[in-house]
């Protein structure tokens, strides 16, 4: 295994209006890890995706990609150097089927040439597409619904078919912003299953997600952000048990959720 | 019904509806009527790839239509170009224009996105308006009559024939496009900006296709009208016929092929149906868009195709 | 000096009523999010309804006012018969759905009224009246001022009434607005109701200079629409200073340039404009929230 980490974060720190979101948050992920951002609300965890994923430019501090400076690139470019992701508040295309959703993270794969397109000649790229987007929606569980609207479909379904569309760019990287978020218990099992088969498959996965249960079950380690600023790394035992993270974010509640889990 | 069929059914309808026509038509006023709603149906398809699919809005979609119109009159009439190249250097250059200025102006975003096409088009009305020597100004200026190895272009139903064949024709393209990569690309966009760039979609980029192909349909449409009146005057470039276009797609409805022309068809037909009311023509033009777009908020098209599948459902 | 002053006399004129025509699209737009392209219309029937009333025999002010209840209660109508029942459409239908009753309107006022162009009577004459070498109309002041009480009255209404705060929270949020007992509808209705009424009054205040007749309207929805897009949707402030900036602009660019192309110079200002603040000059940068 390489050295190189897949992603390195250094410094990162921004600010809204004056508003410190993120100051000087470091941490590294090595490939192949399940690797989770957890901290209350507000900490930053989702503008932390966000700089990430290139959406919005970080005021200070560097990201890399397996060890390419990749700081203030486009989301779209750095979807062609292996990074995805899925978002907390739904980003599918509802007026697509759900098929369509996944093809059109077939993109990059596909050709671009616009009059081929317009002649009718795109049809090995669709039916390439299609083909790879029903295998993505097996993995996910939802091969029957190919040809729903991706709007009509319920709501752990479209989280899921998210990651699929993310899976379909091939990432190396994937970032899921509270896969789970909004799931009933049923649902979070389901969507838990999909990420182990991601890692399983070899994709490196980073997790923001408020459930607990979860978080701790899958991660390989968990980086602890609180009002933006690094408050602990280490293993879901050290976690557990980190004094600091247990007195600002679990509380006594969540300490023993956390311990039971 | 199998995939093809139904993807293809809205042009299997639209070839139906223009070979059925002539038998129907009893005049040659209605074949010409018939032809200025295939024209600006050709619009209104290709401004429905932009409207539509990409989900971008353009209220100066008659500044090309203007360009293309022009063409065929100045450059004949001025250079004596051929009218065919006249035509393929207008539907060019429209192109071109809507590649070079829809780099900044696709930048910005809905009422933003707006103001900034209307000025666009209102820049090319004034253009055309104000270069009196070449363009006649106001009042327009003619356009020479095409000719096609010795063979002269005219007659009401050789137009029909052609506006109708170029109707079928840009409404496969758009077809085509709908189910192609690229086109998903644009609807993806329509439906979430952010989410297509996270899949590596070029956004700014698949946001200039759409509006470069919208404009030549446009320019096509022009330059087609401009032949069939064998005159153009400003307006065909003006803001009102901006708004006209963008009303032909919504009332048509937004993304729906059919719909386009349908939309044309409302807009360019109404007018002559109602000039017998004289001057209730534009009180009841009014009233009937506004009725339609309460009761069928999708356009006519979509809104009906609902209503059959609620039936059958 | 005095020319540089003269334009900016014919641009303040023209930008005021470029200003007040902004200004109902922003207060439509900010109680109900529709473009309502219907804002010319009332300024044309402001001008042409005291132009019909004083021809039939009424006294100006009379008839003025008559003119200004009278656009009011087109513009209820059209929040109560075309945009109340299409309530949930979306933005663009609901533009189609203003556009329609722009032609309506105008189709109706050729009925009522006629084709011709009218002039109403300058409120206290037509003798110029010369500042530092240059010349301006009495009724430019009248359009100047007129626009200046406007605002000054919308700021109250705004900042001091209950009705107008309950509008400005709508405004900000509609459902937190409804929440806390916000009739909406009403509120909807009333800026329907407020934008018509300036639109009447820019009407009566410019028809002595500008003539005016049923087409009127189209062309200053459209440089209201763009003052409005210039300083910034839904900021008033933008709105008003968006439409003295194109006033000025054309005027400019009449002067300097050339009269022909005094719009054209206007437009390709506000795209530079844009190009460089996406938000129009008073408008919010976004964030995107993801």
């Amino acid at each position: 295994m390489s050295t190189v980490p897949i992603l390195e974060l250094d410094g990162i720190s921004i600010a809204f209006g004056g508003l410190k979101a993120l100051s000087n948050v470091c941490f590294r992920v090595e490939k192949g890890e399940i690797f989770s951002v957890i901290g209350p609300n507000g900490a930053g965890k989702t503008t932390l995706f966000n700089i990430v994923s290139g959406v919005y430019r970080p005021q200070s501090g560097s990201v890399k990609l397996a060890g390419t400076t990749v700081t203030g690139e486009p989301p779209n470019r750095l979807a062609a150097r292996g990074l995805s992701r899925s978002f907390q508040n739904l980003q599918i295309f509802a007026r697509m089927s759900a098929a369509e959703n996944v093809m059109v993270g077939r993109h990059l794969k596909e050709s671009r040439n616009v009059a081929a397109h317009l002649l009718g000649l795109g049809g090995r790229d669709n039916r390439a597409s299609r083909a790879r987007a029903m295998e993505l929606l097996a993995l996910i569980g939802l091969e029957g619904e190919a040809d729903t609207p991706a709007g009509a479909l319920p709501y752990g379904a479209a989280k899921r078919l998210e990651i699929a569309r993310a899976l379909a760019t091939e990432p190396s990287l994937l970032l899921l912003d509270e896969p789970a978020a909004g799931c009933n218990p049923v649902e979070t099992g389901e969507i838990e299953e999909v990420i182990r088969r991601i890692a399983a498959m070899g994709v490196t996965v980073v997790l923001v997600e408020h459930d607990m249960k979860l978080v701790m079950r899958i991660s390989d380690r968990i980086h602890v952000l609180n009002y933006g600023e690094t408050l602990a790394e280490g293993r879901p035992q050290d976690i557990r048990t980190h004094p600091k993270v247990v007195e600002a974010y679990l509380g006594r509640h969540g300490a023993r959720e956390a311990a039971h889990a | 019904m199998p995939a093809l069929l139904r993807r293809f059914l809205p042009v299997l309808i639209l070839l139906a509806l223009v070979v059925a026509l002539p038998f129907l038509l009893k005049s040659a006023y209605q074949l010409r009527v018939a032809t200025l709603v295939f024209t600006a149906g050709l619009t209104a398809i290709g401004l429905n790839i932009l409207m539509g699919q990409a989900g971008q809005v353009s209220l100066g979609h008659a500044g090309f239509g203007g360009i293309g119109a022009y063409a065929v009159a100045i450059l004949p009439t001025h250079y004596g170009v051929h009218p065919l190249a006249a035509f393929l250097i207008g539907v060019t250059a429209a192109g071109l224009v809507a590649f070079v200025v829809g780099r900044p102006i696709l930048r910005l975003r809905g009422h933003y996105l707006a103001v900034a096409t209307l000025g666009m088009g209102i820049l090319i009305a004034m253009v055309i308006q104000n270069q009196q020597a070449l363009t006649g100004g106001p009042d327009g200026m003619q356009v020479p009559r095409m000719e096609l190895f010795g063979w002269r272009v005219r007659g009401a139903e050789t137009w029909y024939w052609i506006c109708g064949a170029f109707l079928i024709a840009g409404a496969v393209l758009a077809v085509n496009l709908i189910d192609s990569p690229t086109g998903r690309a644009l609807r993806a966009v329509h439906d979430s900006e952010v989410a297509a760039r996270v899949l590596g979609i070029d956004v700014a980029r698949a946001k200039l296709t759409a509006f470069t192909i919208s404009a030549v349909y446009a320019a096509t449409g022009g330059a087609l009208l401009a032949f069939v009146n064998a005159f153009v005057t400003p307006d065909i470039a003006g803001f009102l016929h901006s708004v006209e276009l963008v009303t032909m797609v919504v009332l048509g409805g937004l993304g729906s092929v059919v719909g386009a022309v349908v939309g044309a068809a409302i807009l360019v037909v109404l007018p002559q149906v109602l000039t017998v009311f004289h001057e209730y023509e534009h009180l009841a033009i009014g009233l009937i868009m506004i009725g339609v777009m309460i009761f069928m908020r999708a356009g006519v098209v979509p809104t009906l195709i609902g209503l059959v599948r609620g039936r059958s459902a | 000096m005095a020319e540089l002053l003269q334009f900016i006399f014919s641009g303040l004129t023209v930008g005021a009523v470029y200003a007040l025509v902004a200004l109902g699209f922003t207060i439509i737009y900010n109680a109900s999010d529709v473009v309502n392209f219907a804002q010319g219309e009332f300024v044309m029937l402001g001008g042409m309804a005291t132009v019909f009333l004083a021809a039939a025999g009424l006294p100006l002010p009379l008839a003025a006012i008559a003119a200004v209840v009278i656009t009011v209660a087109v513009g209820l109508g059209l929040y109560l018969f075309a945009i109340k029942p299409a309530r949930g459409a979306s933005a663009v239908t609901l533009i189609i759905i203003t556009i329609g009753a722009s032609i309506a309107l105008r189709g109706a006022a050729q009925i009522v009224f006629d084709k011709q162009f009218h002039r109403l009577p300058s409120f206290s004459g037509d003798d110029p009246i010369h500042i530092l070498g240059a010349t301006i109309l009495p009724q430019s002041l009248w359009v100047i001022g007129g626009a200046g009480v406007i605002l000054a009255a919308l700021w109250w209404f705004f900042r001091v009434t209950l009705t107008g705060k309950a509008v400005l929270a709508t405004a900000a949020n509609r459902l937190a607005a409804s929440l806390v007992g916000i009739d909406t509808r009403f509120v909807v209705g009333l800026s329907f109701a407020l934008s018509a009424g300036i639109g009447a009054i820019a009407g009566i205040l410019v028809a002595p200079i500008t003539l005016t007749s049923y087409e009127v309207g189209t062309m200053l929805a459209l440089k209201g629409f763009a003052a409005a897009m210039l300083g910034g949707m839904g900021n008033p402030i933008g709105a008003v200073a968006g439409g003295l900036l194109i006033g000025l602009l054309e005027a400019f660019g009449a002067g300097y340039l050339s009269s022909t192309y005094k719009d054209a110079f206007a437009f390709v200002v506000i795209l530079l404009v844009l190009f460089v603040m996406p938000g129009g000059l008073f408008g919010a940068r976004s964030v995107e929230r993801v």
